[in-house]
This record gives structure tokens, C-alpha cells and sequence, in this order.
């Protein structure tokens, strides 16, 4: 078919925000976990090749724990523990919406900032645990 | 029985409450029931790496690491559960975004790689923990 169907013309919801929709925390924070989600399932191939290296044995695993190490991984490491942080704990504030709380436009504001505030702080944490203690 | 003007299914159809998808509110149901799980996981998984980082963290002491039953056993639940988050999240995605065949070949691409994820990660956990 050369032609697309209404259906298929209509915009999708990606394109939505700019266009049609005026920016909103909110809906940063929502796009924010779907990336992060997808980052974390695209990570989720490195944990099993990582995993897979180390059943190899010292001559794999040899190969790999430079790319790590060098400042490159670190910053993917990082910006990994991150994406995990924030998709957890804007996760428990979807699980709260599930069971109808935090709806009003105020908490939901508040409850953004709480989710950007203690991600960071939970990398921080992580991160002290691996350099400092 | 007469039908409402509001839901033109038929009984059998509203007994089930299945949807035109087929599996009701399955999806929804244990993506949350996985999130739910991961909460725990996560956090165990990521404190106890940067633990891990902390000390000499060359192969031996990884390896040493992922061989005690209790880390093995645990690490095996964070693996499976969250591959089976993503492989739902994705198709949330894909279904999102995607249209036609499309779908069709993104959906069977994520379930493939998925597949093959867990099944890689789970076997070098299981082959380092019974060695």
C-alpha cells in the first residue's frame, strides 16, 4: 500500500510533547522512565556478558574488566546505577498512582522532585560504598 | 439476558473479562508484581557490586562472590525477575510506537533477545555457583 490510512497518519504520542502539549516536569519525569527502562534492558546484556566472562574464566573475564575499569565504563557504570535509581524509585511512585494515591497535581509535582532528589542521592550512595568505604 | 446500551459484550465474554487482547489485565498485573519484587532485588544487586568494587574486585574475588549459595541464589531471582520486568516493559514500548509487521518483528526480536539474556546470565551463575 502506497498510501497510509488515517489511523497510521495520526501522530503518536512521542511527537506530542512540543507540538501539541507545553512542557511539564510531569511528563519529563514519565519520558525519563521509559528511557531509562530501555537503557536498562539494553544494560541488562552487558550484566550477561559480564556474567558470561566471568564463567568463562580468568582469560575472559581478563578481556572485559579493562573496558570497566578504564574511565569510559566508568561513566556508563555510572550513569547505569543512576538509570537504575531513578526507574526504581519513580517505579514505586507509579506502584503508589496504581493503588490511587499522590494523584493531585501539587503531590505529583512534589512527588517528582522527591523522585530526582533521592535517585541522586542513592547513586551518591552507591558509589561512596565502591570508592570510599 | 438483555444487553446494556453501555457493553455490547456478550455474557461469557464479560465473565471472563479477557479483553480483545485475550489476557485481561495479566500484563499489567505482573508488571507490577515484578517492579514490586525488583524493589528489594535492585537494590541488593547494585549495593552489593559497589560493596564488591570496594575490595580487590579482580576475577577471583568476583568469582568468589557470585559461588556462595546465598549470592548465587539471589543474584538468579534479580536475573530472571528482571529480565521478565524488561521483556514486559519493552513490549509496552513496541506496541506504543509500532505498527503492522513492524510490531510483529520488534516484539519477536526483544522476546528472542530476552530469551537468550536470561539464559546466558542465569547458566554462568549457575556453572560458577556448582563448580
Amino acid at each position: 500500500m502506497s498510501t497510509k490510512t488515517p489511523a497510521q497518519s495520526r501522530p503518536l504520542s512521542p511527537f506530542m510533547l512540543g507540538q501539541y502539549y507545553r512542557f511539564q516536569w510531569s511528563s519529563l519525569l514519565s519520558f525519563g522512565h521509559r528511557v531509562t527502562g530501555i537503557g536498562l534492558s539494553l544494560g541488562s546484556l552487558l550484566l550477561a556478558a559480564w556474567l558470561i566472562a566471568l564463567a568463562g574464566g580468568p582469560q575472559w573475564y581478563g578481556t572485559v574488566a579493562p573496558y570497566l575499569h578504564a574511565w569510559y565504563g566508568q561513566v556508563l557504570l555510572a550513569c547505569w546505577t543512576w538509570a537504575l535509581m531513578y526507574h526504581l524509585c519513580n517505579g514505586i511512585r507509579h506502584l503508589f498512582w496504581d493503588i490511587g494515591r499522590g494523584f493531585e497535581l501539587k503531590t505529583a509535582e512534589r512527588s517528582a522532585w522527591l523522585v530526582v532528589i533521592v535517585s541522586l542521592i542513592l547513586t551518591a550512595a552507591v558509589w561512596a560504598v565502591a570508592y570510599v568505604a | 439476558m438483555a444487553k446494556t446500551s453501555e457493553d455490547l459484550r456478550s455474557p461469557l465474554s464479560r465473565a471472563r473479562g479477557l479483553g480483545s487482547a485475550k489476557d485481561g489485565v495479566h500484563h499489567f498485573w505482573v508488571q507490577r508484581v515484578s517492579a514490586l519484587a525488583l524493589i528489594p532485588l535492585a537494590l541488593w544487586f547494585a549495593f552489593s557490586v559497589a560493596m564488591l568494587a570496594a575490595g580487590p574486585a579482580d576475577y577471583y574475588a568476583v568469582h568468589y562472590w557470585v559461588s556462595a549459595p546465598s549470592v548465587a541464589v539471589v543474584l538468579v531471582l534479580f536475573l530472571a525477575t528482571s529480565v521478565y520486568h524488561s521483556v514486559l516493559g519493552v513490549q509496552e514500548v513496541i506496541v506504543d510506537y509500532a505498527v503492522g509487521s513492524l510490531r510483529l518483528t520488534l516484539l519477536l526480536i526483544s522476546k528472542l533477545l530476552h530469551a537468550v539474556i536470561a539464559a546466558a546470565a542465569i547458566f554462568a551463575v549457575l556453572k560458577i555457583a556448582l563448580a
